[in-house]
């Protein structure tokens, strides 16, 4: 059985029997049901050749990497401000907890009403996504900062602030790392929410849409490019906390060492 | 309360001085309050090597802690040199038990040894100076540029010792740092440990509860009783010249005496 642990091998031959189940699953159902590989591929080719797949890739691409961002730079600093002042945090933790149960989809109808039906809302609603995770591991790392640090730190002379900047915040770094990665996949599951309810554009429309032409082969071609898109951005952003903040002890992607 | 006489200094600055100290992490005004440390009388002088011998969890550490100014005192009086001691200070340098708990990990060796003269500003040609004048003192010259992670756990112990010399502290305060070694790398560091003492002329206090270790490294042992409430029940001399033999009669001779102390 050592062929199983050939990683290029066992890759393959995994997508292979995907494809060779999806295929078979195609001849049993019939294409309304399931539709063929070869007959979502034809489908793409459609969707590409009029433009509309690239434009939606980009656009739901966009508003994730916006509200995504955003979310993250205003989550940072608000988790190490939990983390650090305990006045701040007993009274955040218990509202944190409470409003993190709350999955974003359940704010669609109210975030339209709140920041009307354009870009904004849907920022909104992944700003929203992004923030509770982010916010959440960033002042649990701040917790599991060790008391040696802060003290020889503050032995050696350094200031409050130095100490957030110089030994608080490099030491939280994996754990804001872990947050800002895992609010990515919060993020794409917010924004086909969102897109399905109230857009004219974008993959979450796109699948939401192919069910009034019966297209569920268009179907297959949005949850394809939603896998892809998801695959890509944690692999590059993976890449990237493994080369730019390896010092830091970021574990770039998992089950690679 | 009687203070012990300030003779025979051989450096009089740095002169740490405790008075009746105690510590108890409950309400002082509670009935019954469970002191972990009570009525430490003390005086350590400056340039002395001295040791704190105790078992674990008879409190050697929270007096440490104290003079670091890590952890308040719930009553008594603690000077160096007639001030006041309340919170950490330049003057007082830590070498920790645990190299991974206090190092950086995300900075490397000469980053971390650097640590305290980047915070007061320091130019960087002035902090290379001194980072490698100790970086090559505590034998690490040539490692300048690995992460603690890469090293050994005697090479991490000689990161923190080189770390906290570069600020050049009048008092280096030591929690059980070579604890976690193997006996041999021990033995090593000790050895240069009472060399770099003899170098710096620092105020060293040292918390182990290895009577060995205490034998071979201090001028004075004070042995801490077994707590709660516990103190610097007796003091002894450690004439013997450095570099110490641990087979020399004289070494064995007051090893079984303090070793009684125990066994009580």
């Amino acid at each position: 059985m050592k062929w199983l642990t050939n990683r290029k091998l066992s890759v393959i031959l995994l997508w292979a029997g995907v494809l060779a189940i999806w295929q078979l699953g195609a001849w049993a159902y019939g294409p309304e049901v399931i539709p063929s590989p070869w007959s979502t591929l034809l489908g793409a080719k459609e969707l590409v050749a009029d433009g509309t797949l690239g434009t939606y890739i980009g656009i739901s691409f966009f508003r994730v990497l916006v509200g995504w961002s955003l979310g993250s730079l205003i989550a940072i600093p608000v988790g190490l401000a939990i983390g650090k002042v305990n006045v701040i945090r007993i009274f955040a933790e218990p509202f944190l907890n409470f409003v993190r149960f709350i999955p974003p989809i359940a704010f669609i109808t109210l975030f339209l009403i709140w920041f009307g039906i354009g870009e904004q809302s849907k920022i909104a609603l992944i700003m929203y996504a992004t923030f509770f995770i982010v916010v959440l591991n960033t002042f649990t790392g701040v917790l599991a900062v060790e008391e040696d640090k802060l003290r020889s730190a503050r032995s050696m002379g350094a200031s409050e602030w130095q100490i957030l900047l110089h030994v608080i915040v490099p030491a939280t770094l994996p754990y804001i790392f872990t947050g800002i990665r895992l609010a990515m996949g919060t993020s794409y599951m917010a924004i086909i929410g969102a897109e399905m309810i109230a857009a004219n554009e974008g993959v979450g429309y796109l699948i939401w849409n192919s069910r009034l032409f019966f297209r569920t082969d268009w179907i297959f071609v949005g949850l394809l490019c939603l896998g892809s898109m998801g695959f890509l951005t944690d692999r590059l952003f993976g890449l990237f906390g493994r080369k730019v903040l390896y010092r830091y002890g970021v574990v770039g992607t998992t089950g690679q060492r | 309360m009687s203070v012990p006489e300030r003779s025979g200094l051989s450096n009089p600055a740095n002169t740490i001085r405790i008075e009746a100290l105690r510590k108890s992490y409950e309400e002082s005004s509670a009935a019954d309050v469970h002191y972990i440390i009570k009525d430490v009388d003390l005086v350590v002088k400056g340039g002395e090597f001295f040791i704190l011998l105790g078992p674990s969890g008879c409190g050697k550490s929270t007096l440490l802690n104290i003079i670091a100014g890590f952890v308040a005192k719930s009553g008594g009086r603690l000077q160096i040199d007639d001030v006041e001691v309340e919170r950490p200070g330049r003057d007082r340098a830590v070498v920790f038990q645990q190299a991974d708990s206090s190092l950086f990990p995300w900075l490397t060796v000469r980053e971390n040894v650097e640590f305290g003269l980047r915070m007061k500003r320091m130019p960087k040609s002035a902090r290379r100076t001194i980072s490698d004048r100790f970086i090559g003192m505590v034998g690490l010259a040539g490692h300048e540029n690995k992460f603690p992670r890469e090293l050994s756990g005697g090479m991490k112990q000689r990161v923190q010792l080189a770390r906290v010399l570069a600020g050049d502290p009048a008092i280096l305060l030591m929690d059980e740092p070579f604890g976690a070694l193997d006996a041999m790398t021990r033995r090593t560091m000790q050895k240069e440990l009472v060399q770099i003492w003899r170098e710096t002329h620092k105020t060293v206090i040292f918390v182990t509860h290895d009577i060995q270790e205490a034998l071979l490294l201090g001028q004075r042992i004070g042995i801490m009783s077994v707590g709660p409430s516990s103190n610097v029940a007796h003091v002894y001399d450690n004439p013997l010249p450095y570099p110490r033999d641990v087979g020399a009669s004289d070494f064995y001779e007051l090893y079984s005496r303090i070793q009684s102390h125990f066994e009580e």
